[in-house]
């Protein structure tokens, strides 16, 4: 088993290393400015860092992030519940989320941009209508798999709602909310992006759109890392413990 | 503390667009504090009725009121209902303790619950998770849930189908004691009228669908000698001799 895992990391390093090499490799041979050494990108982060800079865009990025992911969560299990639990209402919805599902992330910033200006609100409305429909989708799909035999227990032992929302059905819906949580951030980032690109003066976007003027690739490719390390920190910190917690009982 | 009156017109299972009686019309008064078994053929529709009795399955024409000594119709909604399901239905995600504790509205009897583990020989196994355990194990942790909360009514479904008969004659006996020591209304379901003339002050035949009441018998055995298989074997013999009509359901 040591042996095992050891031999996994060292293949894991082994893996990166090389993919570093052949890009230092690469950069040598072209000799251009369009692709910088790993070390002068390296230099260029840790500058952005030191400045401020970096961490103050990343900051904005992220608060972005935050709200309307949460927003969008909120929403997106009050909604997906409520589809999967009653027929009819879902019935009559299901066209809807099918357009709001099908329409480019791209029409809907411009249009909660066209139709409400270029502020924060419109920014984070853009997200939450792109995340929006995923979420309830995937909730929904949990909500109509709820066991029904368990229901029944709460019911005839009289649990009442709450009990019955906190302790059977959240539960359940737990997998399905890790899903969504799962392909929503992964989808948030790069809608993020290019709201703050079009219409924000600060953020990552707003900074790779600067550097894609300027054609600065360091900073380009710096912000880039910085950006792999804020997903993976979410990832390996926050989302798999969390998983892991509520795999506990699992057989 | 609760009686039970069941007055059913009609009770029918809707299949696509056709519909079929599957109980009624079905009139029973079960008195306050009665042990009574429903006894009848697979299928005839006895779980339904629990569920209706639960308050679960509301489609039905007729009515299932509570009465208790003092006043006659109470809602069935305000007594405290036990439902033992023919499966254990316990939560996945918590132990066998939280289990039973999460079906306490106030304050939990911890000494209750250690002793009733204690009996069911769960003890050493009361933090695992419920998929940890066999099929049995976990029937028995849905017996403590459901005798724990000292219901007013308690609804069993075939409870101790798949336990081993050392088992199962186990549990039989801690639930007539705890029946004694806190008298409360029993509706058991079982096809096996051994046990039902084992446990019961009073037995239900019931018809296969749509259900009736067959036959209507009061067991009077003295709760001492409910464990002597002849004076159970005697009573068998005679019910069977004086109601012809029962013969197919043994």
């Amino acid at each position: 088993m040591i042996a095992q895992a050891f031999g996994q990391r060292t293949l894991a390093a082994l893996s990166l290393l090389t993919l570093f090499a052949a890009w230092h490799v690469a950069a040598l041979l072209l000799e251009s400015r369009t692709l910088p050494l790993p070390a002068t990108v390296a230099a260029t982060f840790w500058q952005a860092c030191a400045s401020g800079e970096l961490p103050y865009h990343l900051g904005m990025t992220l608060l972005r992030l935050l709200a309307s992911f949460s927003i969008a969560m909120v929403l997106g299990c009050a909604i997906g519940v409520a589809l999967g639990r009653h027929a009819g209402l879902n019935a009559f919805f299901d066209n809807w989320l099918l357009i709001f599902l099908n329409v480019p992330a791209l029409v809907t910033i411009i249009l909660c941009y066209v139709w409400f200006g270029l502020d924060e609100s419109a920014a984070i409305l853009a997200v939450v209508i792109n995340k929006l429909p995923n979420v309830i989708v995937t909730i929904r799909e949990g909500a109509r798999s709820l066991d029904q035999d368990l229901l029944e227990m709460a019911e005839s032992y009289r649990l009442g709602k709450w009990k019955t929302l906190r302790h059977v059905i959240w539960p359940q819906l737990y997998p399905f909310v890790m899903g969504a949580t799962r392909s929503g951030l992964a989808l948030i980032w790069k809608i993020i992006l290019v709201v703050e690109l079009l219409g924000r003066s600060n953020g990552m976007g707003y900074q790779l759109h600067v550097f894609f003027q300027l054609f600065d690739v360091a900073s380009l490719l710096a912000y880039t890392v910085a950006f792999i390390i804020v997903i993976q920190i979410i990832e390996t910190g926050l989302l798999k413990p969390l998983e892991r917690k509520a795999q506990r009982w699992r057989r | 503390m609760s009686g039970v009156h069941i007055d059913i017109v009609s009770k029918q299972h809707h299949h696509g667009h056709r519909a079929s009686p599957t109980i009624g019309p079905l009139q029973l008064d079960i008195a306050p504090n009665q042990f009574v078994c429903l006894v009848g053929p697979s299928g005839c529709g006895k779980t339904t009725l629990l569920q209706m009795i639960a308050g679960l399955d509301r489609d039905y024409v007729g009515q299932i009121v509570g009465s208790t000594t003092r006043l006659n119709n109470t809602r069935l909604a305000d007594t405290t209902i036990a439902y033992m399901f023919q499966n254990p239905r316990l939560l996945p995600w918590y132990s066998v303790r939280q289990n039973i504790e999460l079906v306490f509205q106030g304050p939990v009897p911890t000494t209750l619950i250690d002793q009733l583990l204690v009996t069911m020989q769960l003890e050493p196994c009361q933090h695992d998770y419920p998929q940890r355990l066999s099929l049995g194990m976990q029937r028995r942790v849905a017996i403590i849930r459901a005798f724990a909360i000292n219901p007013d009514l308690l609804l069993m479904d075939e409870p101790f189908v798949s336990l081993d008969a050392p088992a199962a004659r186990q549990i039989r006996k801690l639930l007539r004691c705890l029946w004694q020591q806190r008298p409360h209304t029993v509706l058991f379901v079982t096809h096996d009228v051994r046990e039902a003339i084992a446990l019961a002050d009073r037995l239900i035949f019931l018809s296969p669908s749509p259900m009736q009441t067959l036959a209507d018998i009061a067991v009077d055995i003295p709760r001492e000698q409910r464990d002597d298989e002849v004076a159970i074997d005697t009573f068998k013999t005679r019910l069977l001799s004086s109601h012809p009509e029962i013969h197919d359901l043994l």
